[in-house]
């Protein structure tokens, strides 16, 4: 059972491969990925399970020790992630299964969105840079190919900008890794956390850490490089954009995470950084949400703003505000998914994601109505929502270290999110809605069959129901970040865990 | 040697951003490859050169007796180079289509404002 951690990895990579084979028959690759993400849920459950019991899990690739072979680590923060990953990833594949139409599908679309997923999984899991490097070139190929499928003018012009400024980021990432190699002769992470605090050249080494900054602040959309992010989120069909938006660039800031709470440690210069960049982007998201007009462009510059409540925890780096900051990435997951389907679901029934076009929805479908409601609430953060509780423990540790710009933006983040999501409610379930004219070969919610109908609200109801997990077992959903937060902190363990003969 | 390669290194990526400045799609793309192959090169610099030493033992012996050449660097540059010239097909596929889509290519016009309902 040892290579349990590998499970969710090599059944990803299976899944994507025994798609192929059923290349032009879409019912059944529809059957095989629910299915298929139904196992994932599984057996990332079970890996979950085992870190929860018996502590952080380890593989050596082909049983080469580390630091000369390949490591795979979960800890507690890696099987969060990756138990997330497959339970976004089972929702998405419902969603696809009704929402995309076939001649999207036709182009191989699920045994791609299978390759997406087992990069965001490899990456998770991976305990060496360069193999981080890999799964991220996997994870961006898979989303080149799902941001062209289809291949529309507006596609097309999103799939430049965001193609061109991820190939730069994982260009800067690898130049990172240059450094970083001709530093410390290592690509392990833990064995590269206990050479890194040793070496003389400070200089260099904070050259590197401030390469890995814009590489993965690229990847995650923090505030001087996130222009990529509304430029193209908004063109693909929902159910990509719910995976993108839910995961992607979630993935930057796990990396984030990853090398500032484990290889570049107590950099004070580093931490002042993180902080403003917090700000900024908690502020240029927000503001930049306010004056949209499409319901998928405000979601995406929210993305934006949201991501400034993690990197905020990781600038502020102590045990609360890494708790607050896990808490909020889990909670942020979950929600950013469904938002996107909410979206998707939106367009289905009106035809169009544009405010100034929509309304009447709770009018017509109070009870759809009130099942995107859930979301929303979450994600503004209502107690008892989940939305909630991460910002109690950032603000108490911005409290605890004084740091009150930071607090202003936090609060001043949440109230915009407030005011965006009311307003949206109010002009898209609220307003008296125009008549629009009917578009031709156009298949409305309303004109589809129950059978279908079910496929489209399922994962809506499954993540609203996470997330009403999340917000109303926050005790559980505490216990596990405070677990996570004080691994983060205390870093020996997973040192320990990867090379045993440390001490 | 070291030198020389320090200075073609910083070369590559100057001409790189140079070239990704540009307003052409065209020259985006070559800019990522020149800048991709900066990448690499720095990789293997930054691995220590190390000249007529290969990474083997000799038979007699059981250890390294003398100075001998990473070879991580160099595996690490195939990996890299591999990748992106992955990258670099896909990229100019999309140029392609680009420009029979939108009828341009340069970067300041593909910024049409989507109106899906009229």
């Amino acid at each position: 059972m040892q290579q349990l951690l590998l499970y969710p990895l090599l059944f990803q990579l299976f899944l994507s491969i025994f798609l192929m084979f059923f290349w032009k028959k879409i019912d059944a690759q529809k059957i095989i990925s629910i299915v298929g993400g139904f196992i994932a849920v599984f057996l990332s459950g079970v890996l979950f399970y085992t870190v929860w019991n018996s502590g952080i899990q380890t593989v050596q690739a082909a049983s080469w020790e580390a630091p000369y072979g390949i490591t795979f680590v979960a800890d507690t923060l890696s099987a969060t992630l990756v138990l997330l990953t497959s339970i976004a990833g089972l929702a998405v594949s419902f969603f696809s299964s009704a929402s995309v139409i076939p001649a999207r599908l036709r182009f191989g679309y699920f045994p791609i969105y299978h390759f997406l997923l087992l990069g965001l999984t490899g990456a998770f899991l991976t305990g060496d840079i360069f193999n981080l490097y890999v799964w991220f070139e996997i994870i961006i190929i898979s989303s080149f190919v799902l941001i062209t499928l289809g291949g529309e003018k507006a596609q097309i012009e999103g799939a430049v900008k965001y193609f061109t400024l991820n190939i730069l980021a994982s260009i800067i990432f690898l130049t990172a890794i240059a450094v970083l190699y001709g530093l410390a002769g290592s690509l392990n992470m833990a064995d590269l956390a206990t050479i890194i605090p040793q070496l003389e050249n400070r200089k260099l080494v904070e050259v590197a850490a401030i390469l890995f900054l814009v590489g993965f602040g690229i990847k995650s959309a923090v505030f001087p490089l996130y222009f990529w992010l509304p430029a193209s989120y908004h063109t693909p069909p929902s159910a990509v954009a719910a995976i993108f938006g839910g995961l992607l660039t979630k993935v930057g800031v796990y990396a984030l995470i990853r090398v500032f709470t484990l290889i570049f440690l107590e950099d004070v210069f580093l931490d002042q950084i993180l902080i403003v960049i917090a700000v900024l982007t908690l502020f240029s998201g927000a503001i930049g949400s306010l004056v949209q007009k499409n319901v998928r462009k405000i979601f995406s510059y929210l993305i934006i703003c949201h991501i400034g409540f993690m990197i905020a925890g990781l600038g502020m780096g102590t045990e609360i505000a890494f708790a607050g900051m896990v808490f909020y990435l889990i909670h942020d997951i979950m929600v950013k998914t469904n938002l996107f389907m909410v979206s998707g679901l939106i367009y289905r029934i009106k035809g169009t994601n544009n405010v100034r076009f929509l309304g009447d929805l709770y009018d017509k479908f109070p009870k759809l109505s009130l099942l995107m409601f859930i979301p929303l609430l979450s994600l503004i953060g209502v107690p008892p929502f989940s939305g909630f509780w991460p910002k109690v423990s950032l603000i108490t540790a911005s409290l605890n270290e004084k740091n009150y710009i930071i607090l202003g933006a936090i609060i001043f983040g949440s109230l915009l999110t407030l005011i965006i999501i009311t307003r949206l409610w109010a002009n898209v379930f609220w307003k008296k809605g125009k008549e629009l004219t009917k578009r031709d070969h156009f298949l409305y919610f309303q004109k589809m069959t129950k059978a279908k109908k079910i496929q489209f609200l399922v994962p809506i109801i499954m993540l609203a129901g996470v997330s009403l997990y999340i917000g109303f077992g926050a005790e559980h959903m505490q216990q596990l970040s405070n677990r996570i937060a004080s691994e983060l902190i205390d870093n020996t363990q997973y040192i320990e865990a990867v090379i045993p003969q440390n001490n | 040697m070291e030198f020389l390669l320090a200075i073609i290194t910083g070369l590559l990526y100057a001409a790189g951003l140079y070239m990704m400045l540009r307003r052409s799609l065209v020259k985006l793309i070559i800019g990522l490859i020149i800048i991709s192959n900066g990448a690499n090169l720095l990789i293997f610099l930054l691995g220590r050169i190390t000249k007529g030493h290969p990474p083997i033992i000799p038979g007699d012996s059981k250890i390294f007796t003398e100075i001998y050449a990473d070879p991580v660097p160099q595996a690490l540059i195939l990996t890299a180079i591999v990748i992106s010239f992955g990258l670099q097909s896909f990229a100019i596929i999309l140029i392609k289509r680009a420009y029979q889509v939108v009828k341009t290519d340069d970067l300041d016009e593909m910024n049409t404002i989507e109106e899906d309902y009229k």
